[in-house]
């Protein structure tokens, strides 16, 4: 894929008129997907998939263009040489862009992750034997992941994996569950079959009668995953500069009213352990750490150079969208095996599910419990829970309310796949919260 | 650029011992354009293009969706297909024939009466500038936009059993936005989101829509909104618009009835439904005044289409009749393996994923009263337009929905303005308090650009008509 784009961002460059830049972004894919219930397969295939997405650049205008990739370099080439004619005559139609960003060359990088992963045609071997016995339901996805860019100024970036993804739920008689995602780029069978066995050691639990909680205020506990959701939600009208500035941001009051966080709470972009490429679209590198919110404090938001230039800030080379790309909360003092002796009574929530702003000048945030949450009492799991809708502002739960923070980090891997698979891991402990509102 | 490819060609060239082999060719170009801040930021136009051979072995479908349409490519993702559904036959949820792939001929066309290229890019950010300079009524809109979206897409079906379908879409999304804020204090209104415009459709949008004069007022009412009191919080009436209403039967309805879901496909994604196979033909989802209708013939709906992507001819059904619950949202594979009826809504978001239930154009049919006559049977409520944010359970049953704009409505009449209007409820017992149904002037068409579901995930476009309708007693609440 590598060579794929090289050959045709070259001669691309060759079409170029000399007042012309073009930036190409190059996002594939040879992955592998199956997907299961009642532990047997219900779809399975394979999908090759690559795109080039190219700016155009000339007289102060930028026009944006894209095509799939065919693997057959005569088509490829008229195609990508036809989309620069098409932006050619289209950008002298257009207004001129005053925050238009020109390409650099500031150096080069060639990152390769090769993998002993899982071969296709063994998957489904690997997979299932270890799943009988249960209500497994969940999907596969497995195989190569390539994103590259280069512009007409010389720079060229590329990063390829290998990775693997199993995403999925065991599923009790009652329609209790327990999530478990395992995944990783070297394929060790030893390992996936302990990960799934500690799963299934969990479906003890929920097979007890489920709890009808009240609405109301709890003390409660949330396990990485669900603050990996709630962190989530920064990136959608939250830690971005653009929407600060465009007033549609939860960190209004952070910026606008001096509001804190806890002091326990401490978020940065982290890109050292490599999830993800450090180039963004327009092929600019973020530095390996960024300080966002320290010990409560907002103490940087996410900048693109467009947004830099707009509102005459320094970029650091945030994704256009400014959205979080490799997360990393800060841990705390409490061990996991005291969590439900410290909790004491009230929720132990593994997942949440379906988040929404409330209210987000407000950093109100709606959403569900889902799989493994329990009611505690007395410091010791009680029953699951039947679901519960919440309403609730994190300027309480990672503010005032916020009680302690685990001493461990999980990786919680990207697993999204619209469009094409996801890159990237938010890090972060667990927290436990004084006070969190159940509404339905 | 799109290529011309002999599908039809490609299918004889395949050779794999397969029980049946389907290829359906998807080509999609996407022309976005949006001023925001008197500046533009988005004039682009991107395309895909590739095949999805799918092939049945053992009982058991197999694919490879794959941008090589050569017939070289194409024969390679069919051995490999092929591979894939032998060794999973051996595990298969369902053993599956050709039945699940019908066998039909035909065509479909979106209509338009203007097509992409009868209004230049040049000329359409003049436009979106103009509707820009209308939003902002003053300094206190801090920032506002403008965009269209045009999409063209072409779906070829072809298969081993003699299927044969071609459909072409035009379709066109527009959005208006203005956001005011005071310090932290920030409201946004819009044109109803990309959920407010998006429809089967040309370029003859810009004739027939007074787009200056909503500008104008979407700006008005963002300023509006900044110094509005919060919505009441109680148990109240509750009248909702049909901007609104199509999300509230999104969420609530259609992905309720999904009989994939139902069937456990979608339990580890978007979830589970409250919904059980026993409930058709049994369960009072809502009060008598519900009339819940599949329905791919509606002209200019997002979703309207002739077949679904498994070859399955599309027809309006009832799904809820008087309040009843007749008929799921199942595609033929689903139709086989529940026993149920169902409808042609197997669909895929592109050639790189495969078929699974979907919604298409779900819709609420309208009853018999005027607007003003279901704002007269209020005495104490609120009423809702534009949603803002939306959450529901992975059975479907609690949801909360806010919306960006409301009115007071005291004694039979519209009052004050209400920012942050935000209610919950649980599916049925709302369903069930249905009390008025806007008739046909009251009716609007709207739809969804990025209904999300699906393991890999997939984004479709999704259509949604409703008239405006009164609920019963509802949790109604404001903001912080």
């Amino acid at each position: 894929m590598k060579k794929v784009f090289k050959s045709i961002s070259e001669s691309l460059f060759k079409e170029l008129k000399s007042d012309e830049d073009v930036i190409l972004s190059f996002s594939g894919e040879n992955s592998q997907f199956i997907r299961f219930n009642n532990a047997s397969v219900r779809q399975t295939g394979l999908v090759d998939d690559a795109d080039i997405e190219l700016k155009f650049i000339s007289n102060n205008r930028i026009c944006g263009g894209g095509f799939t990739i065919s693997g057959n370099m005569e088509i490829d080439l008229a195609r990508g040489k036809h989309e620069i004619e098409r932006m050619r005559n289209e950008a002298n139609e257009l207004p001129e862009d005053p925050f238009l960003v020109l390409p650099k060359n500031l150096g080069s990088s060639n990152v390769v992750k090769e993998a002993s992963g899982l071969k296709f045609e063994d998957s489904i071997d690997a997979i299932l034997p270890a799943m009988s016995g249960t209500d497994f339901v969940g999907i596969l996805a497995n195989g190569k992941m390539f994103r590259g860019n280069a512009n007409s100024k010389g720079q060229n970036h590329w990063f390829e994996t290998d990775t693997y993804s199993l995403d999925y739920s065991l599923v009790t008689s009652n329609h209790q569950m327990v999530k478990g995602s395992f995944s990783g780029s070297d394929w060790n069978q030893d390992e996936y079959e302990s990960y799934v066995n500690r799963s299934k050691e969990k479906l003890s639990l929920m097979e007890r009668k489920p709890i009808k909680i009240k609405t109301g205020d709890y003390r409660t506990w949330f396990e990485s995953a669900a603050v990996s959701d709630f962190l989530g939600m920064f990136s959608w009208n939250g830690i971005s500069e653009a929407s600060l500035r465009q007033g549609c941001s939860g960190f209004g009051k952070m910026r606008h009213n001096d509001a804190r966080l806890s002091p326990k709470f401490s978020v940065i972009e982290d890109f050292s352990p490599g999830y993800c490429p450090k180039f963004n679209s327009d092929g600019e590198v973020a530095p390996d750490e960024l300080a966002l919110i320290e010990a409560g404090k907002l103490k940087n938001t996410l900048i693109s150079s467009r947004s830099a230039k707009e509102y005459g800030l320094q970029s650091n080379y945030a994704e256009n969208g400014e959205f979080l790309r490799s997360p990393r909360m800060a841990i705390g003092n409490l061990n996991q095996n005291d969590v439900v002796k410290e909790l004491d009574r009230g929720l132990f929530l593994s997942n949440i599910h379906y988040l929404n702003w409330s209210d987000n000048p407000g950093g109100r945030i709606t959403g569900l419990t889902r799989y493994a949450c329990f009611w505690v009492e007395g410091g010791e799991i009680v029953a699951p829970i039947e679901t519960m809708r919440f309403d609730d502002s994190f300027y309480r739960f990672f503010g005032d309310q916020l009680s302690e923070v685990e001493d461990r980090l999980y990786s919680n891997p990207e697993v999204g796949t619209y469009g094409g698979r996801s890159l990237g891991a938010t890090a972060c402990p667990g927290i436990l919260v004084d006070s969190f509102s159940l509404t339905l | 650029m799109k290529l011309d490819v002999d599908i039809k060609k490609l299918l004889s060239a395949i050779d794999v011992p397969a029980d049946w082999v389907g290829l359906r060719e998807v080509y999609e170009a996407h022309t976005p354009r949006m001023i925001r801040d008197g500046v533009p930021v988005v004039n682009a136009s991107a395309s895909t293009h590739g095949i999805m051979v799918e092939v049945l072995v053992n009982g058991q479908f197999g694919y490879f969706g794959t941008p090589d349409m050569t017939s070289q490519g194409i024969s390679r993702a069919a051995k490999k297909a092929f591979k894939q559904a032998e060794i999973a036959s051996r595990h298969s949820v369902h053993s599956f024939d050709e039945s699940a792939r019908p066998s039909h001929q035909g065509s479909y066309s979106s209509p338009f009466e203007k097509d992409r290229d009868s209004l230049s890019a040049g000329r359409l950010n003049e436009v979106l500038l103009e509707a820009y300079n209308h939003l902002k009524v003053n300094d206190k809109i801090v920032s506002a936009s403008s965009l269209c979206q045009v999409i063209e897409s072409n779906f070829k079906f072809v298969s081993s059993n003699g299927s044969d379908i071609n459909q072409d879409f035009l379709m066109f999304e527009f959005d208006l936005s203005a956001t005011a804020a005071d310090g932290s204090n920030q409201q946004t209104r819009t044109f109803g989101g990309m959920r407010g415009t998006c429809r089967q459709m040309g370029m003859e949008y810009f004739d027939k829509y007074e787009i200056f004069a909503n500008a104008n007022r979407i700006g008005e009412q963002a300023i509006e909104l900044l110094d509005a009191e919060d919505c009441p919080t109680g148990e109240m009436d509750l009248v909702i618009a049909p901007d609104q209403m199509m999300l509230q039967i999104h969420e609530s309805i259609g992905h309720a009835l999904e009989v994939d879901r139902i069937l456990g496909d979608e339990r580890n994604y978007a979830g589970w439904s409250f919904v059980k196979l026993e409930d058709f033909g049994k369960l009072q989802y809502g009060s008598k005044l519900m009339n819940i209708t599949f329905d791919p013939t509606l002209e200019s709906e997002f979703a309207s289409y002739a077949y679904d992507d498994g070859g399955l001819k599309a027809t309006k059904e009832h799904l809820i009749k008087d309040g009843l619950l007749v008929r799921g949202l199942g595609g033929q594979e689903s139709q086989i393996r529940s026993g149920l009826d169902g409808v042609a809504n197997f669909r895929a978001s592109s050639w790189n994923r495969a078929p699974i239930d979907r919604m298409a154009n779900i819709n609420l049919e309208p009853g018999n009263q005027s607007f003003d006559e279901l704002i007269a049977e209020v005495q104490h409520g609120v009423y809702v337009e534009s949603n803002k944010s939306w959450s529901i359970d992975d059975y479907r049953n609690k949801f909360q929905f806010g919306c960006e704009y409301g009115r007071l409505i005291e004694n039979g009449k519209l009052t004050k303005v209400l920012k942050n209007p935000n209610y919950r409820g649980v599916s049925t017992p709302f369903w069930n308090s249905l009390k008025g149904v806007g008739n046909s002037d009251t009716f609007g068409i709207y739809g969804t650009p990025n209904c999300g579901k699906g393991e890999p995930n997939q984004v479709i476009r999704v259509g949604h008509a409703s008239p405006a309708c009164l609920f019963d007693k509802i949790q109604v609440f404001g903001g912080v």
